[in-house]
């Protein structure tokens, strides 16, 4: 679900508000300027073309002054119009500005080409949450969102929660964000970041207190070992094959750091950063040949062996 | 002093009209035959090439829309690969902003302008035929990346660090980098050319409040090419060192800074709105002056608007930054000036429709086009004022609301209006009509394909679809609406065809014109379709703003000058009372070959940095052959002599 005009929370819905303000006013100025323009014309068509070849109309001098008179009078009513808009844009600045802050979530958005590594700060450093591509939130809470990207500029957005926060390399930044139903919020890379910005999705999955905290508790385990033999074979896969190069497993010997974090990959709802559904199938795929599906992303074609393929999906299917 | 007998002997006062017909026609006419083509300096055979190339430039452009739009028809299409598709709409956006839109306005005004004012040619011939020359290379190099498949691929704003060598690695940006040095070089001598000429070469009489509005649009637009063009031409420079030379402008970790390249390309990019539309708007005017049959209500309020829109338009730069996330009070100065501008804007459509009301309306072509022009301009605009909300720009920016927004302040505010201009002074150009029933045709066929191309796009911004993405997926419900919009680019495609058929016939076949087919009142008017290689016989003098439907029966003409030089008169800036005489440059090879020096070293640059001693090195060498003496110098004109005189014709 995402729309600018289908906000789920406070930023959204003072923009939405503003948004169908303007559109009415501006509407009305849209359908005025062209009657104007069509009476205008239509009233003063000339029906024989002898009109073509006469020098000019004459001009009377009293009806030039009334003529000037209604122009500055629209000039007026523009400015009137700018003036109710500048209010109207002030007062909603000012709302978003006054949000509460107390009480806030904090979360580290960092931006790559192309997905998102979201990091849940906390003292203790063992109990920090790395994932990637969702954000959970819990609703009627304030979320700060600090920004920055590893490589190019990417764009945080999703339309029903707030505008654009950019991530700028070197140029950290921050966000507030808050959500006041439940609901999953799709969201999407919004600033040019190269051949696959178009597969640079995220979603916000703002969910009860509750619910929010036992997710966090859950992710900041480390990875259950696996018990069935084969999930145990797709982990030995795993650690001593490509993956753990750059991808890394909490509490496993995998520790890559340039590519999103797996420890709980199975609860995730996408792979590759939104492009395909979390499914045993589609994951098959993406491991075989991501080349295929995402052209020129970091992650190189695998050739696995069908047993090996079969016991690496076991495993990752695993990490709940 | 022989010499000044032979002066004497060769002036339009001794010679009989026929003579000085036959004199003037061979000293003024175009150099033959194909090493002839090199040579040419004057305004009309200049221009006209401009205005060619750069139509096959927006053909192509427009081309790479139609795959574009093809490729979004349906999602998760493979059409294009994602690649091919960053390539296009790198090529495209960069295509219609430098190669077409900008090149095509100062084209037209370097056509018009000269004939406007009542001169024979531009202030600096040669220099203006090596501006052409530097587009044209520019213009073909961005191609050649694209044809040999290493088109730029970053955006037509590539934005650093994308842009810069750690992720752009290969010579890609580098095309578009030296694209830009290209054709700025051709936007400042254009701009320089205009500037002069205007002040100098005007018509006894035609004080600068008797300029015509579109003299005035593209006065203002040329200043404005001045003030923005080194700002890119830096960025650009940066941008190219950084790539080749190592250097750090924008490398966050060296202390550079990759928002500098923000600013250094908006403080230019969005003054090239207007770069683009100004030009645009002293057509409209022109075009509702002859069209409502009387003089433009307000012209002193639509000259101010002008100027207005030319100071303003610097201060807007930032609202296309507000995403990065700036101080509040910096932000809240943007979004003031942002709105101030639509002021100008409105004072302007106000004057144009207020003209039509109290004027006797002729429907022909050209005004269906400005009728559509202020439409599709209107709205646009006003999802243009929208956009200087912080709040709500943070929505919109870089979605297909603002693709939407931009289409339709450049289509409808610059393409309507050129293609209405073009109906209209196409007789004066080729001495032929454009055909009006094709033309009708061809206006509902474009306004239909325009709307239905981009009025959707709208709403697909608003759902939540960024620019820039080479597909989607199908759950985003974004299909149908795309699929209308591409629907929507063929019917506009359609409507390019039909004017480029309507140019082709009737540049052939067309109606004979006569020198003022509309009875319009501007000094081009007077004189024959085509208009002749010297443009004036005798030049004219203006006693005001709608010269031809107010000239007295005794108008004076200027006489004086000789027929055996390329003289044109001088006048003073303000009231362009007569001065002095003045003999212009003519044919030349030097402006081509100074030009192919500079390509030379500008696309050696992309390789080597010795490609900037190598280019200086033969520009030096070229430099120094166009402006070799040679001959016996003419006195310029003799101030003491005095200005020529002005006879009653």
């Amino acid at each position: 679900m995402r729309s600018v005009l289908d906000p789920a929370g406070p930023q959204a819905a003072h923009i939405a508000a503003l948004w169908w303000w303007m559109f009415w006013i501006f509407s009305t100025v849209f359908v005025l300027v062209i009657a104007a323009l069509l009476v205008g014309i239509f009233r003063a068509r000339a029906r024989d073309d002898a009109v073509m070849t006469s020098p000019s109309v004459a001009l009377q001098p009293t009806r030039e002054r009334r003529i000037g008179w209604t122009v500055a009078a629209c000039v007026g009513l523009t400015i009137v119009v700018l003036i109710i808009f500048l209010a109207a844009n002030v007062i909603t600045g000012h709302r978003l500005a006054l949000l509460a802050a107390d009480n806030a979530v904090t979360i580290q958005l960092t931006g790559y080409r192309w997905w998102w590594k979201v990091r849940y700060p906390d003292p203790v450093p063992a109990r920090q949450v790395t994932t990637a591509n969702e954000i959970h939130i819990p609703i009627g809470r304030p979320v700060l969102i600090n920004t920055d990207s590893q490589d190019v500029i990417h764009s945080f957005w999703v339309p029903s929660l707030h505008g654009k926060r950019d991530l700028v390399p070197g140029n950290p930044s921050a966000i507030w964000i808050q959500a006041d139903r439940p609901g999953r919020f799709e969201g999407q890379c919004a600033e040019f970041c190269g051949l696959q910005h178009a597969h640079m999705r995220l979603l916000v999955i703002a969910e009860s207190e509750e619910n929010y905290q036992a997710w966090l508790e859950a992710q900041r385990q480390a990875a259950r070992a696996p018990s069935d033999p084969l999930a145990q074979r797709g982990l030995h896969v795993f650690e001593t094959g490509p993956c753990a190069l750059c991808h890394s497993v909490r509490g496993t010997e995998a520790s890559g750091q340039v590519a999103p974090d797996l420890t709980h990959f199975a609860s995730r709802a996408t792979i590759a950063a939104g492009t395909l559904p979390n499914s045993p199938g589609h994951l098959a795929a993406w491991i075989v040949d991501p080349q295929h599906i995402k052209p020129g992303n970091a992650m190189p074609s695998n050739s696995l062996s069908p047993e090996d393929l079969q016991a690496l999906l076991a495993y990752l299917g695993g990490l709940k | 002093m022989s010499h000044d007998h032979d002066a004497e002997k060769n002036k339009d006062t001794v010679l009989s009209e026929a003579e000085l017909r036959v004199r003037l026609e061979q000293i003024w006419k175009s150099p033959d035959g194909f090493t002839g083509w090199f040579k040419n300096v004057f305004h009309k055979p200049i221009s006209e090439r401009m205005i060619i190339t750069s139509f096959v430039f927006f053909a192509l452009a427009g081309l790479l829309a139609l795959l574009m739009r093809v490729q979004l028809a349906v999602p998760e299409n493979t059409f294009l690969s994602p690649d091919l598709y960053n390539q296009f709409f790198t090529v495209h956006g960069s295509t219609m902003m430098f190669l077409f839109a900008v090149p095509v306005m100062q084209a037209v005004g370097l056509y018009f302008v000269p004939l406007m004012i009542g001169t024979r040619n531009l202030a600096f011939p040669r220099l203006n035929a090596f501006g052409y020359y530097m587009f044209l290379i520019g213009g073909l190099l961005l191609w050649v990346g694209l044809a040999l498949n290493i088109g730029a691929d970053t955006g037509w704003t590539s934005y650093v660090p994308l842009a810069g060598p750690e992720h752009s690695p290969g010579k890609r940006v580098d095309f578009w980098a030296q694209m830009i040095t290209f054709t700025e070089i051709a936007s400042l001598v254009a701009a320089v050319e205009i500037i002069v000429t205007t002040f100098k070469l005007r018509a006894p009489g035609m004080s600068l409040n008797r300029m015509p509005i579109f003299v005035w649009a593209m006065l203002v637009q040329s200043f404005m090419v001045i003030f923005a063009m080194p700002s890119v031409m830096l960025a650009s420079g940066f941008l190219a060192m950084d790539r080749l030379v190592d250097t750090h402008f924008f490398n966050q970790a060296e202390g550079g800074d990759p928002l500098l390249w923000q600013h250094l390309f908006w403080f230019f990019g969005h003054p090239e709105v207007y770069i683009i539309f100004i030009p645009a708007t002293g057509m409209v005017s022109a075009l509702v002056q002859s069209f409502a049959r009387r003089p433009i209500v307000g012209y002193t309020a639509v000259v101010l608007s002008l100027i207005a829109t030319g100071f303003l338009g610097f201060g807007l730069w930032v609202h296309h930054m507000f995403a990065v996330g700036l101080p509040q009070l910096g932000q809240s100065f943007f979004t003031a000036a942002s709105m101030l501008i639509a002021i100008p804007s409105g004072v302007q459509i106000f004057c144009w429709i207020a003209t039509l009301w109290s004027g006797r309306v002729i429907v022909r072509t050209p005004l269906l086009f400005v009728a559509g022009f202020i439409a599709i301009f209107v709205l646009g605009g006003l999802t243009g004022v929208m956009q200087a909300s912080v709040p709500f720009n943070l929505q919109v920016h870089d979605t297909f609301f603002v693709v939407a927004h931009f289409h339709y302040v450049l289509i409808g505010g610059a393409v309507f209006p050129l293609i209405g201009a073009l109906y209209y002074w196409f007789p004066k150009i080729t001495g032929r009509m454009m055909s009006e029933r094709l033309g009708g045709w061809n206006f509902w066929t474009f306004f239909i394909g325009f709307n239905l191309t981009f009025f959707p796009l709208h709403q697909l911004g608003l759902a939540g679809m960024p620019r820039r993405v080479y597909t989607y997926l199908p759950e985003t419900g974004w299909g149908s609406l795309n699929f209308i919009a591409t629907v929507g680019a063929a019917i506009l495609g359609i409507a390019v065809l039909m004017f480029l058929i309507n140019v082709t016939i009737s540049w052939r076949r067309g109606a004979l014109a006569g020198a003022n087919p509309w009875h319009a009142d501007t000094l081009e008017w007077s004189v024959p379709s085509p208009a002749p290689v010297y443009n004036y016989l005798y030049l004219p003098t203006v006693n005001s703003r709608t010269p031809l439907w107010t000239k007295a029966e005794d108008q004076p003409i200027v006489k004086g000058l000789r027929a055996d030089i390329l003289e044109v008169l001088v006048t003073n800036l303000l009231d362009a009372m007569p001065d002095h005489r003045h003999l212009l440059d003519g044919t030349s090879y030097w402006p081509f070959l100074t030009a192919v020096a500079v390509g030379i070293g500008i696309i050696t640059a992309i390789f080597t940095p010795w490609g900037v001693v190598i280019g200086s090195v033969l520009a030096f060498i070229c430099l120094a052959g166009w402006f070799w003496p040679h001959g016996e110098p003419v006195p310029d004109s003799s101030r003491e002599a005095g200005p020529p005189v002005q006879e009653a014709a």
